[in-house]
């Protein structure tokens, strides 16, 4: 359950970043993340945890929204993209080769968050938008 | 009403533990030491490996070791007995270790000695082929052990512990004659979720294949004094 470790984590993280809209406090509607297949994180129990770390928090009644990637390789002989499994091994499918490049699945990412800062008169729902790779 | 607002940093789930992560790493660089993470399911033959390379690595090293367990300070203790500084963190019930306990016990290690003065950090990691793989601690690199007797099919069970590591021993060799078990397999199958770890064959208890193991690390070593060196690191000091 080091889930709840990651909640924690994404916590101090949010609180990064909160710290940089100081002096005001954003209220938090929704935070979106994005989490690859191919990570250590099982989504439903990052929610589970998240509502009750949030309780009483500020970012009490936020919501935690999961995108799930999928994991995605691409053979480094023929360059074509496949679904690494366990399953083949994680191999190629076209060509045998071991999984090299990973496209996507490796995820853990804030994808964007839904909060409005108070305070500003009739203050717009804002998303912040994060567009860096991990 | 939405409004985008474009962040380029990007934020990742676990920043606040890479921000840490990378704040340890500026030490080490400072210190121009090498920090290796070592990783693998309980009982794999991580202290008993570190027994063994200690010993043998004393002459021509200095080392200290970061000794994570989540309830005793039993390895701690194995490898002080070596004679090599050892700071247990005990991380109660987190079944890894994080930047942040890496960081703690940095400060006490700093209360016995001088950090500068040291040529390889040890990390070990509690026994978890899950958890350790997501949390950087600021490690130059990672180690990933897997003995023989879990079974050739543990890479593939856990592909994101061995994806990660760049060097991955396969121990207990020493076994090998009593086990219905193919270890070219499981070479195999580590080089399937990652073609470039480096995998050596080991046993701590009859000294197989360390010789290749510390072969390896003083390269890393070697290469690490390089980079640090061409990279002129300013001193920090530890807030």
């Amino acid at each position: 359950m080091h889930e709840v470790d990651m909640t924690k984590c994404l916590l101090l993280s949010m609180h990064e970043w909160k710290q940089e809209q100081a002096p005001a406090t954003p209220v938090v509607e929704r935070v979106h993340l994005q989490v690859g297949t191919f990570t250590c994180v099982e989504p439903d129990q990052l929610v589970f945890t998240w509502r009750a770390a949030v309780q009483g928090s500020w970012l009490h009644g936020a919501e935690l929204a999961i995108e799930t990637v999928p994991l995605v390789g691409r053979c480094v002989v023929c360059k074509s993209t496949y679904s690494p499994s366990p399953d083949t091994g994680y191999r190629s499918p076209c060509c045998d080769h071991p999984m090299e490049e990973i496209v996507s699945g490796r995820e853990l990412r804030i994808r964007s968050v839904d909060y409005c800062l108070p305070g500003a008169e009739a203050a717009p729902h804002q998303t912040l938008t994060t567009t860096a790779a991990v | 009403m939405h409004m985008p607002l474009e962040d380029t940093l990007g934020l990742n789930l676990l920043a606040a533990n890479q921000h840490q992560a990378e704040h340890n790493r500026e030490h080490f660089d400072a210190w121009k030491l090498l920090c290796l993470n070592v990783m693998s399911s309980p009982g794999a033959g991580k202290t008993s490996l570190l027994e063994r390379s200690l010993a043998a690595l004393a002459p021509a090293f200095t080392m200290a070791v970061l000794e994570g367990d989540m309830t005793t300070q039993l390895d701690a203790e194995r490898l002080e007995a070596v004679g090599v500084p050892v700071v247990p963190i005990t991380t109660g019930r987190a079944c890894h270790l994080d930047a942040a306990m890496v960081s703690g016990g940095l400060h006490l290690l700093q209360q016995r000695l001088d950090p500068a003065a040291l040529d390889i950090l040890w990390v070990e990691n509690v026994g978890n082929l899950v958890c350790p793989a997501e949390f950087e601690v600021g490690e130059h690199r990672k180690v990933a052990l897997l003995s023989v007797t879990e079974g050739d099919d543990k890479p593939l069970k856990y592909p994101v512990m061995f994806r990660e590591a760049d060097c991955v021993l396969i121990t207990k060799t020493d076994l090998l004659p009593y086990l219905p078990v193919d270890v070219d397999r499981i070479e195999a199958h580590i080089h399937q979720v990652n073609p470039r770890a480096t995998v050596i064959r080991v046993s701590a208890t009859s000294g197989e294949g360390i010789e290749g193991w510390h072969s390896w690390l003083r390269q890393q070593v070697q290469q690490q004094v390089q980079q640090q060196n061409a990279a002129h690191t300013p001193a920090l000091v530890m807030a």
